[in-house]
């Protein structure tokens, strides 16, 4: 409907009588969100109160239910930390190792040779189907199906005999269940890469006489990466709880170093809760460092790039500056006032300073 | 009698019971533009990439400057090639495909760069001397920085042509350089393929240009069904095609 015949609202002002004005609605109200937030404000109220002002239920004892002065005395105790350390070793090894072992599985699977590319599927088959807390206890207990590690010629005369007992730590053969299970994982991640990347890329490369090495390594893997990272991030933050399924072979990890500390002073919940915050410590590292990760290796596929937190924030004061609301304007002020450093002194919201 | 850039006797190549091609013999000298019509099917293309190893064929003899592409007679038997010997004869011959194929992830100076430096072992210096000017005649000099999403299709399409000539091929395959361009970018990259053809260079194109062909091909071929049912030089050919397919071809193209 256009022209004349436009209703003309009483009071309104000549410009939005004329229709194409910038839109002054009145906003639909939201009656049931407002419930759903009173409700949720209850349930929160709860979950504070219970955590830090609620006293403990145990005969004999004072303090808070959860026991928080426990939970500090031990967060950063030597134990803890030595514990923290060594899942950290764990996730970076399995890792390490599980993508070198994932990447050399999925060329395999992909060669030509009928026989590299069953015994790729074999092993795959193998330890996905099979739960990795088997596989821990099973590398733990090797030593009763091979107790001598020999090298030499196969069938023949032995050069050098090793004990395994004495060379497969409870560390040594963490990381080697780990490590063989997340090779299995990484191969398919990686093998979906390299499928991903079109064959017309391969094609170049070797009228180019590139050899078929050298076309996986400087063309198709670095354009795999794009697909291969982001899982690949995944893994590392699921890497990084499982370990803690090796103190079970009493790996001293994370979890066995708090589980040591409780069998001691039969602070079961309360070192649960202080590994608990360790493994929420570090995915949240991991998570952002893989936020990062994706977001420079989306460069060249993507028109634009998703939005940094930091940027997401200016946008957010940036739209909230046309309502014109003298409530909002101070608030902007405010944000802008204490990002200001952060931003290297530039103006977030690009308006000029009074 | 000089060796021929290419020979092809009695080639042969199926894909499980489909003949692709079906005996073919063709002769391309040196310095010769030679052009592939044909519809699509024909088996042009895969004729092209039979040239530098892409595919193996099944039956016949096919050879570069005098030497069989990716076996080696020894006595009466062949023997395959390693990997390595195949790439040797492929750093010789440059190939340019319908749809670029530049490496999206590097720039189109290391795009250009990176057959001499990684295949030839030319040092970066060297290799990208080479580079701009090669860039230069492609006229995409100011590109260099780029990468190739940043470029159209007529600009990815010069750029493959100098990563090709990068390796200083003694012969140049093209398989239907422009049919995935906009028809306004067309010309741009006929342009630099005919100033290939004026300085010498050995060329096998795949095309449906016929303006091209006609102007300046030495010799064109007419494939259909996997064999050559005319051919000659094309002010000849083009203007009195002998056989019927060839002239349904024709008249519907032209």
């Amino acid at each position: 409907m256009t022209g004349g015949d436009a209703p003309v609202v009483e009071g309104a002002s000549p410009r939005s009588a004329t229709q194409t004005g910038p839109i002054r609605a009145v906003p639909v109200r939201h009656p049931w969100r407002w419930a759903m937030a009173a409700v949720l404000a209850v349930l929160v109220a709860m979950l504070v109160h219970t955590l830090a002002f609620s006293t403990t239920e145990q005969p004999h004892a004072t303090g808070s239910r959860f026991g928080w002065d426990v939970i500090g005395q031990y967060l950063f105790s030597s134990h803890v930390l030595d514990g923290v350390v060594v899942t950290i070793e764990l996730t970076i090894v399995a890792m390490a190792a599980g993508v070198v072992i994932g990447v050399l599985l999925a060329v395999m699977r992909m060669s030509k040779s009928r026989l590299l590319s069953s015994v790729a599927w074999v092993y795959i088959w193998f330890f996905r189907g099979t739960p990795v807390f088997v596989q821990i206890i099973f590398w733990y207990n090797i030593a009763a199906l091979y107790p001598h590690l020999t090298l030499g010629i196969p069938f023949g005369p032995s050069f050098v005999t090793l004990n395994i007992n004495s060379l497969l730590t409870p560390f040594i053969a963490g990381s080697l269940a780990l490590a063989t299970n997340e090779g299995a994982y990484m191969s398919e991640i990686v093998r979906a890469g390299i499928i991903s990347v079109d064959e017309g890329q391969a094609e170049a490369a070797s009228s180019l006489g590139m050899s078929r090495s050298k076309t996986l390594r400087l063309i198709v893997l670095p354009q795999a990466m794009r697909l291969i990272i982001p899982p690949t991030g995944n893994e590392t933050i699921s890497m990084l709880k499982t370990t803690s399924l090796v103190s079970v072979i009493a790996v001293p990890d994370l979890l066995k170093s708090a589980q040591d500390i409780a069998n001691a002073n039969y602070r079961i919940i309360q070192l649960l809760i202080v590994a608990s915050i360790w493994y929420l410590a570090m995915t949240t590292v991991l998570s952002v460092g893989q936020f990062y990760l994706e977001r420079h290796f989306s460069r060249g596929s993507l028109r634009s790039l998703p939005a940094t937190p930091l940027q997401r924030l200016r946008q957010d004061l940036t739209r909230l500056r046309p309502q014109g609301k003298p409530r909002a304007e101070a608030m902007a002020k405010e944000f802008r006032e204490a990002l200001d450093p952060l931003l290297h002194g530039r103006d977030p919201l690009g308006a000029p300073h009074d | 009698m000089i060796e021929p850039m290419v020979r092809a006797e009695q080639v042969w190549k199926s894909y499980g019971s489909l003949d692709v091609l079906r005996g073919i013999d063709l002769e391309v000298s040196v310095g010769e533009v030679l052009c592939l019509l044909g519809p699509s099917g024909s088996g042009k293309s895969t004729f092209l990439r039979l040239i530098n190893h892409l595919e193996k064929l099944d039956a016949g003899r096919l050879s570069v400057a005098g030497e069989l592409v990716g076996y080696r007679e020894r006595g009466s038997k062949l023997h395959e090639m390693t990997d390595r010997e195949i790439g040797v004869q492929r750093a010789a011959i440059g190939m340019v495909f319908q749809r670029f194929n530049l490496f999206p992830h590097l720039s189109v100076m290391d795009n250009v760069t990176i057959g001499p430096v990684k295949v030839k072992g030319a040092t970066k210096a060297v290799a990208s001397e080479r580079a701009v000017a090669l860039l230069e005649r492609v006229g995409l000099k100011d590109k260099m920085a780029s990468y190739p999403a940043q470029l159209s299709g007529g600009q990815q399409q010069r750029v493959a042509i100098a990563r090709a000539l990068a390796m200083d091929p003694k012969l140049m395959l093209f398989d239907e350089p422009t049919s995935a361009l906009d028809p306004e970018l067309v010309g741009e990259v006929l342009d630099v393929m005919r100033g290939l053809a004026a300085d010498g260079m050995t060329m096998v194109v795949v095309t449906h240009e016929m303006g091209f062909a006609r102007e300046v091909a030495d010799q064109v071929v007419f494939m259909d069904d996997g064999e050559i049912l005319e051919q000659g030089v094309p002010s000849v050919v083009l203007s009195n095609p002998t056989n019927d397919r060839f002239q349904a071809f024709l008249s519907k193209v032209l």
